[in-house]
């Protein structure tokens, strides 16, 4: 006991306490708040923007949030004795202004400042999450964020299939599936969110059936409809990230135009035998201006360059290389993480196993996102199938 | 005279015997495409539309860069360059 006091006596005259009024004025300034205490503590709730690191952890994590170590930081528990010892051991750490916050949270709730009830994962996602949350790029807040996070797919079948897969094993809070569609026995050599069983099922029901069976925690929303240039707004509107998985060049050049009007992340990815292409159309993304699928091809090919889907063919592994590097990239927007496929084409070669890297540069010409571009009004090609080029 | 690689997508390895890619000579792009549509019947017209011009939905490459952002298919070739020949692709869902 005494031992306890003699030491806090000392640690206040080593760090500088604030009241909970200048460690809010200080937060606004720039100064980063830390909530040291328990995750159970917080979850009654935390100040509105602090940055919750548990004291156990709290050396290790603390450099992931602020790589800063001049940056002012105020320490705060629930009563002012705990963040004296962590602001103490950020000072050993190498941080140069570290204040702890006087009386804690309960001084910053009495005195009526911002508080916040955050999301925290409950024992049933830290288990099924957990292997995310070893990785420091996506941790707990990450994982929340994905929890938090609407994708919208377009199709669910061979491109659709591995990416809503995956998306819903992430943890991704929210899919909408949109494909008007009924499963065929001859889909299911690479589709593989539908069974046997499911012959004759509408596409969106039986990939719903899958995903809750692997994640009965997401929402799974249907839209058993194709997209038109009626209802693609009402559709996309709210979506963080939309998915590509089409298979006819009417639908793609409408998910294009209608991402960069909505300016959403458009993810593409489209194959053809034993190749694929996949990018990221995003103008909005703020690290660089990039380009959107007509800054690549303006128009689709004419109907007699466009052999019908039946012709063309697959193997039925290909989609499941594309839609992951899909779902990759969907996850990287989510996330906020590495540098995404924006300007950039990456083209794989099955056969000769092969990826190849391409530039898609802007064109500041561009009808849908170029610097003249008026509002954008959507266009239906009609029935354009399959690939461009085709033999 | 230089001599390109031309890699050759998927839904055109059928009109050049089903090879992955081809050397070609030619100063230009323009002269490599020509020579290879010289050679397989079929090829030229579904890079190049009826006045000679690129077609809006195929896009081709020096390395990693579009012609169309150097000069085109006036674009020049040096020894070693890899063509590639990059058309839209719709195919996924079905």
């Amino acid at each position: 006991m005494i031992a306890r006091q003699r030491r806090l006596e000392e640690l206040r005259r080593q760090v500088v306490e604030v009241d909970a009024v200048e460690a809010a004025r200080l937060q606004q300034d720039g100064a980063v708040l830390i909530d040291v205490r328990e995750p159970d503590e917080v979850a009654a709730g935390s100040p509105q923007g602090a940055e919750r690191i548990v004291r156990g952890f709290l050396e290790l994590r603390v450099e992931d949030s602020v790589p800063d170590l001049d940056k002012t930081l105020v320490v705060m528990c629930a009563g002012g004795a705990r963040s004296l010892f962590a602001a103490r051991d950020l000072q050993e750490l190498g941080y140069t202004d570290v204040r702890s916050l006087k009386g804690g949270f309960n001084a910053w709730k009495g005195d009526g400042l911002p508080v916040q009830v955050p999301r925290v994962l409950n024992d049933a996602e830290r288990e099924r999450y957990g292997r995310h949350l070893l990785v420091p790029e996506v941790g707990e807040a990450g994982q929340i964020r994905l929890l938090e996070s609407k994708v919208l797919m377009v199709g669910a079948g061979g491109l659709g299939s591995p990416a809503a897969l995956y998306l819903a094993a992430a943890g991704v809070g929210t899919l909408a599936l949109v494909d008007d569609d009924v499963v065929d026995r001859s889909n299911l050599q690479r589709q593989i969110l539908h069974t046997d069983q499911r012959v004759g099922d509408p596409k969106v029901d039986s990939a719903k059936a899958t995903l809750h069976a692997l994640n009965p925690a997401i929402q799974v929303i249907t839209h058993q409809a194709r997209l038109t240039s009626d209802n693609i707004d009402a559709l996309i509107a709210g979506y963080d990230v939309v998915v590509d998985g089409s298979d006819n060049f009417a639908t793609r050049y409408l998910v294009n135009d209608a991402c960069v009007k909505h300016g959403i992340a458009n993810v593409h990815g489209s194959i053809f035998r034993f190749e694929g292409q996949v990018s990221l159309f995003w103008p909005a993304y703020e690290a660089r201006r990039g380009p959107c699928y007509r800054c690549l091809f303006p128009q689709p090919p004419p109907p007699e360059l466009a052999p019908s889907c039946a012709e063309a063919g697959v193997l039925g592994i290909l989609p499941g290389v594309i839609g992951t590097l899909e779902a990759v990239e969907t996850v990287k927007v989510l996330l906020g993480l590495g540098d995404p496929l924006v300007g950039r084409l990456l083209v794989y070669d099955a056969l000769d196993q092969r990826f190849t890297e391409l530039k898609v540069e802007r064109n500041v010409e561009c009808s849908i996102c170029g610097d003249g571009a008026s509002e954008i009004e959507y266009v239906d090609y009609g029935a354009l199938c399959s690939s461009g080029v085709s033999a | 005279m230089s001599h390109a690689t031309v890699r050759i997508p998927a839904p055109l390895r059928p009109l050049v015997g089903g090879v992955s890619e081809i050397t070609a000579p030619g100063e230009t792009v323009e002269d490599v495409l020509v020579r290879l549509g010289a050679d397989h019947a079929g090829f030229l017209e579904r890079v190049l539309g009826p006045g000679g011009e690129l077609r809006a939905f195929v896009n081709i490459y020096i390395d990693d860069r579009n012609v169309r952002s150097i000069d085109g298919l006036r674009s020049k070739v040096s020894d070693g360059d890899t063509i590639h020949i990059v058309p839209a692709v719709a195919g996924g869902r079905r």
